[in-house]
C-alpha cells in the first residue's frame, strides 16, 4: 500500500461511500437525460451541468452520513418545515397565484422541496422509535404527523408538492406495516370523501382535472398542454423522429418542454423503444432501491430506504401519466431528466441516504 | 385497549420484505400500464398522431400575385404596386385586444385613426383573417418589433404590395380604387368560382378600371407549403407554387390629354369625355373634382371620407358617366339630323322667327329678343335659334324625336368598361306612362315636346352618351362602343389580347343629310356661337354651344349675376374635329358654368389645341363673359 494521501488512495476514499451500481443507473439516465435536455433546449445545458455539479457533492456528503446520525436530524429538519410551512402561509410571496416562496432577505427558499425528505425521515424515526409498540394510537399520530405538513403545501396551492410529501409519508406507513384492514377502510374512506375533497380544490385544480377527462373541449386554453403533448407521444412513433427532429418540440408547441414536459420530446424523438428504455432505467433504479431496503438492518434505515425509492416511482408515474395524458397536469418533474436544480437536489440527496445505508448493512449485527 | 403487543424482529423483517415485494409488484403494474398507454398512442393511434402533428406543423399559405399595372397608351403607369411592411394581428389568436395594442403601441407608433381604422376591418372581417393595426413601418419599427415580438402570439409583420395611384385625383373616375375585400366582393368571387384564387387577396377593385377588370389584373394565386411553429408563425418554406402576376391593361386614355382637361377645368365642377370616332377608345374621361384613389388602398380613414361624402362637390360622383343633364342647345344638331332623315324639313327651307314661338297661347321665347328673322338649318345651328326647334319638335311629335334619338344612344348605357353606367331619361309617350303614377301625369301633353326640341324639358343625358352621340355623327353614322382599355397584356408571355373595337350600329344615314349637320357645326365654330372660342384655330373644327337650366325662371329673364353660384345654367359644348377627317370627338359639361360659348367651348378649344397639335395651354381655359347670349 502506498501513501494514505496518495491520489489513488484519495480517490478510493472520495468514492467509497458510493455504490456503484446505484451510480451506474443513475449516471445512464443522466446521460440519456442530457442527451434529451440538449435538444430540448441546448442553451440550459450548461446550467444543469452545474446544477447536476451541486447535486452530485450533496449526493457525496449523503452517502458519509450513517443512518443512525441522520435520525437525529429528523425531528429537528421536519419541526423546521413546518415552521417554515406556517411562515409561507403567513408571509410568503405571491408568484403565478400560489404563495410558495418564502423570502429570507438573500434569498428565497421553497419549504415544501424540504418535506420531501423531511416527511419520510420524521415518520421513519417515529417509527423506530416507537418499533416495541406499534399500535393503532401510533398510527394515527403518524397520520397526524403526515397531514400537517400536507394540508399546508396543498392550500399554497401547490399540488404536485403535495401529492409526493403525502405519498411518501404514506409509503412509510404502508411499509411499517398499517393492516390491510385499515388500508381497505382508507381507500373506502377515500373514495368516499372525494366530492368533500373536490370542494376543497382550488378552481384551477378541478380544470387541470376537468381537462384531463375531455381535453378538446378548451383545445387553446387550459387543454392546449395535453393535446400538444400527447400528439407529441403519439407521433413518435416505435423508432421516435430522430434526435433534435421532432416538430412538436422545436416549433414550440409543447409547453414547459425543458422542465415538466421534457417526457414528451424524449418520447417524439426516441419513440416507444426510448421510453421502454427509460421505463427499464427506472425499473432498475427502482429494483435496486428495493433491495437496499430489503437489506436494510433497522426498521428505520428500511422504511427510509423504501420510501425514497417509491417516491422516484411516484415521480416518474405521475409526470409520465400526465404528459402521456392518462394524470392531470400536476408539477411533477421527470425525476432525474427535467431541468432544474432543485428538484435534482432532492433526488440526489435520496440517492446519497439509500448509498449510506447500503453501506451500513452490517454496522449494526457487527 | 389493545395490550401491548411485543415483536418478534425476524417477522417483522418478513413482513417488511413481504410489503416491499407488493410495492414492488405495483410499481411493475404501473409501469406496464405506462408502457401500454405508450403503446396505444405510438403504435395503434400513432398514423392519427402524425397527421395531427404534421397539421400542426404545416400550413399551406396563399401566394397573392402581383396585381396588373394599369398604362395610358403611350405607357405612362397609372396605378402600380409597392411593396412595404405591415404590422398585422390575427384577432382569433390574441386574448385581449385592446391590451396587445396599447402594448404595441409601445414600440410603433399608432395613432388614434389606426385603431379607429382596425376596429372598422375587425367589424368586417372574419376572425381568423389577419387585419393591418400599422401600415407601412418604418425600417427602425420594423427592427424594434422583431426585437420583441416573442411578447406578442398572434402578431406579425408581413410584407405586402400596396396599390398606389401616382397620379393622385388624376383620372381618379375612370381608373377608380382597390379597397378591402367586402361582403360584397366576397360574392362577386364566389359567382365566378374564384374562392381559391382569392385566398389571401385582401384587397378588390371597388369603381373604375379596377372594379371592371378586376378578375384580369388580379392574376394567379400561389402557393407555399409552410412549416409553422405553434404561433403560427413561419419557420422555413418546404414548397412553393409560383404565383402568376396579373395582365396588365392598356388604356385608349391619353394621360397627358386628361391632365390638360384637368387644368383647362381648374376649379369648376363638370365632366368632359372625350372619344376617338373611329373605334370608340375614349382618349379623356374627366369628372371634376376628382379624388385621392390612394385614400382608399388602406382602408380610408373616417374624416377623409366625411370629407369626401359631404362636399356639396360631390367628388365621388363619376359626373361623365352619372351625371344626368339636359343636352340643351347641343341637342339641336341631332334634332336637325333627324329631320332631315325623317324628311320633315329640307335644308333650305326657312321659318321666319319673331322671337317666340305661340303654342295654344303659351308663349315660348327664343333667347334672342326680337327673334332671328329668317331661319334656315344652317344659320338654326350656327346661331342656334330656339323658335325653329319648337316648330321643328312639334311637326315631328314626340315618339319620332325618341325614336331617332334612340339611335344615336341616347337614353341608353354606352356599354363603356366601368361599371355603373346610368341611362339617363329618353323622353317619350312610353317613357311617360312608365314614369308615372297618376293617370293625368302619364299622359303626354303636345306642349311638353316643344321644349324637347331645343334639349331642354325632360330630357337628361350623360356626358358620354352626347360624347357617343356626337362622334356618331363625326363618324358618319358608324357608332363604336366606348371603351378605355385597348388592350390587356400578359407581362410573362407578352401576349396581348386587343380589345378590338365594336361596332354598335351602323346608323342608315344619308351621307348628304350627315354633310349639311356637319357644315353647320363647321359654321358654330367660324361664325357662330363657338367663333370667338375658336378664333384662330389652325384647324377646321366643328362644334355646338349648349345651356341647360338649372333654375327656371318664371316670366323673368336670365341674369347670371342675380341668381345663385348653384343655380346658374350648366354650360354644354360638343366638338369634334379636324371636321373632313375627325380623330376626335367631345363633349363638355361645366356645372352652372353659364353659357356653353361662355365657359365650356374654351375647355374644347384647349383640348383640341392639345390633341391636334400638341400645344399646351399655359392656364385654365378661360370664362368668356363678352361672349353674346345668343345660345
Amino acid at each position: 500500500m502506498t501513501s494514505v494521501f496518495s491520489p489513488r488512495e484519495l480517490w478510493r476514499r472520495l468514492v467509497a461511500p458510493i455504490d456503484p451500481a446505484l451510480m451506474l443507473i443513475v449516471g445512464l439516465l443522466l446521460g440519456y437525460a442530457l442527451l434529451v435536455l440538449a435538444s430540448a433546449s441546448s442553451d440550459r445545458l450548461n446550467t444543469q451541468l452545474i446544477n447536476l455539479g451541486v447535486a452530485l457533492v450533496v449526493m457525496r456528503i449523503a452517502a458519509q452520513i450513517p443512518p443512525q446520525r441522520l435520525m437525529h436530524l429528523a425531528l429537528p429538519l421536519y419541526i423546521g418545515g413546518l415552521l417554515l410551512l406556517v411562515a409561507v402561509a403567513l408571509f410568503g410571496d405571491v408568484t403565478k397565484g400560489a404563495r410558495r416562496w418564502l423570502n429570507l432577505g438573500f434569498m428565497r427558499i421553497q419549504p415544501s422541496e424540504i418535506m420531501k425528505i423531511a416527511m419520510p425521515l420524521m415518520l421513519a424515526w417515529y417509527f423506530q422509535k416507537h418499533e416495541a409498540l406499534l399500535r393503532w394510537k401510533e398510527y394515527v399520530f403518524a397520520a397526524l404527523i403526515l397531514a400537517a405538513p400536507v394540508a399546508l403545501i396543498a392550500r399554497q396551492p401547490d399540488l404536485g408538492t403535495a401529492i409526493l410529501v403525502l405519498a411518501a409519508g404514506f409509503y412509510v406507513i404502508f411499509l411499517a406495516g398499517l393492516s390491510w384492514k385499515v388500508l381497505a377502510t382508507l381507500l373506502l374512506g377515500g373514495l368516499a370523501s372525494l366530492p368533500v375533497l373536490w370542494s376543497l380544490l382550488h378552481d384551477y385544480q378541478r380544470n387541470r382535472i376537468l381537462t384531463l377527462l375531455d381535453p378538446e373541449a378548451d383545445p387553446l386554453g387550459k387543454g392546449f398542454h395535453i393535446i400538444q403533448s400527447t400528439i407529441a407521444v403519439g407521433s413518435g412513433g416505435i423508432l421516435g423522429k430522430g434526435w433534435g427532429n421532432g416538430t412538436q418540440t422545436h416549433l414550440e408547441f409543447i409547453p414547459e418542454r425543458h422542465t415538466d414536459f421534457i417526457f414528451a420530446v424524449l418520447s417524439e424523438e426516441f419513440g416507444l423503444i426510448g421510453n421502454t428504455f427509460l421505463l427499464a432505467l427506472y425499473a432498475l433504479l427502482i429494483g435496486r432501491g428495493l433491495m437496499i431496503a430489503g437489506n436494510a438492518p433497522t426498521l428505520f434505515s428500511r422504511l427510509m430506504a423504501g420510501s425514497i425509492t417509491l417516491i422516484f416511482f411516484t415521480y416518474a408515474l405521475v409526470n409520465m401519466g400526465m404528459v402521456s395524458g392518462v394524470l392531470p397536469v400536476v408539477g411533477v418533474p421527470l425525476p432525474f431528466v427535467s431541468y432544474g436544480g432543485t428538484a435534482l437536489v432532492t433526488l440526489f440527496l435520496g440517492v446519497g441516504i439509500l448509498m449510506s445505508i447500503h453501506k451500513n448493512r452490517m454496522l449494526v449485527q457487527k | 385497549m389493545h395490550p401491548a403487543e411485543f415483536r418478534n424482529p425476524e417477522q417483522d423483517l418478513q413482513r417488511f420484505q413481504r410489503r416491499l415485494a407488493i410495492a414492488g409488484g405495483l410499481v411493475l403494474f404501473a409501469f406496464a400500464l405506462l408502457f401500454a398507454r405508450f403503446f396505444w398512442l405510438q403504435v395503434v393511434q400513432h398514423e392519427y398522431f402524425r397527421t395531427r402533428a404534421e397539421d400542426n406543423r404545416i400550413s399551406l399559405v396563399p401566394v397573392v400575385p402581383n396585381r396588373g399595372l394599369i398604362v395610358d397608351r403611350a405607357g405612362m403607369v397609372l396605378a402600380r404596386n409597392y411593396s412595404a411592411y405591415t404590422l398585422e394581428i390575427t384577432p382569433g389568436k390574441v386574448a385581449d385586444l385592446e391590451a396587445a395594442i396599447n402594448e404595441l403601441a409601445k414600440i410603433v407608433d399608432i395613432q388614434p385613426k389606426d385603431r379607429k381604422r382596425f376596429r372598422r376591418l375587425l367589424e368586417e372581417s372574419k376572425n381568423f383573417e389577419s387585419l393591418p393595426i400599422r401600415t407601412r413601418l418604418t425600417d427602425q419599427e420594423v427592427a424594434r418589433f422583431i426585437a420583441q415580438r416573442f411578447r406578442f402570439p398572434g402578431v406579425d409583420i408581413k410584407a405586402r404590395l400596396f396599390r398606389q395611384y401616382p397620379y393622385g385625383d388624376l383620372a381618379s373616375h375612370a381608373i377608380g380604387y382597390i379597397g378591402r375585400v367586402n361582403d360584397r366582393d366576397l360574392e362577386a368571387i364566389e359567382k365566378r368560382d374564384a374562392e381559391d384564387n382569392y385566398r389571401g387577396t385582401d384587397h378588390f377593385g371597388k369603381t373604375g378600371l379596377e372594379q371592371k377588370y378586376e378578375f384580369d389584373l388580379h392574376g394567379q394565386t400561389g402557393f407555399e407549403q409552410v412549416e409553422v411553429d405553434s404561433g403560427g408563425r413561419a419557420v422555413r418554406v418546404l414548397a412553393r407554387t409560383a404565383p402568376v402576376p396579373g395582365d396588365n391593361l392598356v388604356l385608349t386614355l391619353d394621360m397627358k390629354l386628361q391632365q390638360v382637361v384637368e387644368k383647362a377645368f381648374g376649379a369648376r365642377r363638370g365632366a368632359l369625355v372625350a372619344i376617338d370616332p373611329s373605334t370608340g377608345g375614349v382618349l379623356a374621361l374627366v369628372s371634376m373634382p376628382g379624388y385621392d384613389p390612394n385614400l382608399f388602398v388602406d382602408g380610408i380613414a373616417s374624416q377623409d371620407w366625411d370629407v369626401l361624402n359631404t362636399s356639396e362637390d360631390k367628388p365621388m360622383v363619376n359626373r361623365a358617366l352619372n351625371g344626368a343633364y339636359p343636352p340643351g342647345s347641343t341637342f339641336k344638331p341631332f334634332m336637325a339630323l333627324g329631320a332631315l332623315e325623317l324628311g320633315k324639313r329640307t335644308p333650305q327651307q326657312t321659318i321666319s322667327d319673331p322671337g317666340f314661338f305661340n303654342f295654344g297661347g303659351h308663349l315660348f321665347r327664343d333667347d334672342k329678343k326680337g327673334g332671328h328673322g329668317l331661319v334656315d338649318m344652317y344659320k338654326s345651328i350656327v346661331h342656334s335659334c330656339d323658335t325653329y326647334y319648337y316648330v321643328l319638335a312639334n311637326d315631328m311629335g314626340i315618339d319620332n324625336i325618341s325614336n331617332f334619338m334612340r339611335q344615336l344612344g341616347f337614353g341608353q348605357r354606352t356599354g363603356i368598361d366601368i361599371e355603373g353606367e346610368s341611362e339617363g331619361v329618353l323622353p317619350s309617350q312610353e317613357w311617360k306612362r312608365k314614369r308615372f303614377r297618376k293617370p293625368e301625369q302619364q299622359k303626354w301633353y303636345a306642349g311638353e315636346t316643344i321644349s324637347i326640341g331645343i334639349g331642354q324639358g325632360y330630357n337628361a343625358y350623360t356626358p358620354i352618351q352626347l360624347a357617343q352621340a356626337t362622334a356618331a355623327v363625326a363618324n358618319d353614322g358608324v357608332m363604336y362602343r366606348p371603351h378605355l382599355v385597348r388592350h390587356i397584356e400578359n407581362i410573362r408571355t407578352g401576349e396581348r389580347r386587343v380589345i378590338e373595337p365594336q361596332p354598335l350600329r351602323v346608323l342608315p344615314l344619308k351621307p348628304a343629310n350627315v354633310e349639311v349637320i356637319k357644315q353647320a357645326m363647321v359654321g358654330v365654330n367660324k361664325e357662330g356661337t363657338g367663333a370667338r372660342a375658336f378664333a384662330g384655330a389652325e384647324y377646321v373644327s366643328a362644334g355646338k354651344t349648349g345651356t341647360a337650366q338649372v333654375y327656371s325662371l318664371k316670366g323673368e329673364k336670365y341674369v347670371a349675376g342675380k341668381v345663385k353660384e348653384r343655380l346658374r345654367d350648366h354650360a354644354l359644348f360638343i366638338a369634334f374635329a379636324p371636321a373632313d377627317r375627325p380623330k376626335i370627338a367631345l363633349a363638355v359639361l361645366v356645372e352652372n358654368g353659364g353659357f356653353g360659348a361662355q365657359s365650356a367651348a374654351p375647355i374644347a378649344r384647349q383640348v383640341l389645341d392639345y390633341y391636334l397639335l400638341g400645344k399646351l395651354p399655359k392656364e385654365p381655359a378661360p370664362a368668356d363673359d363678352e361672349v353674346d347670349e345668343d345660345d
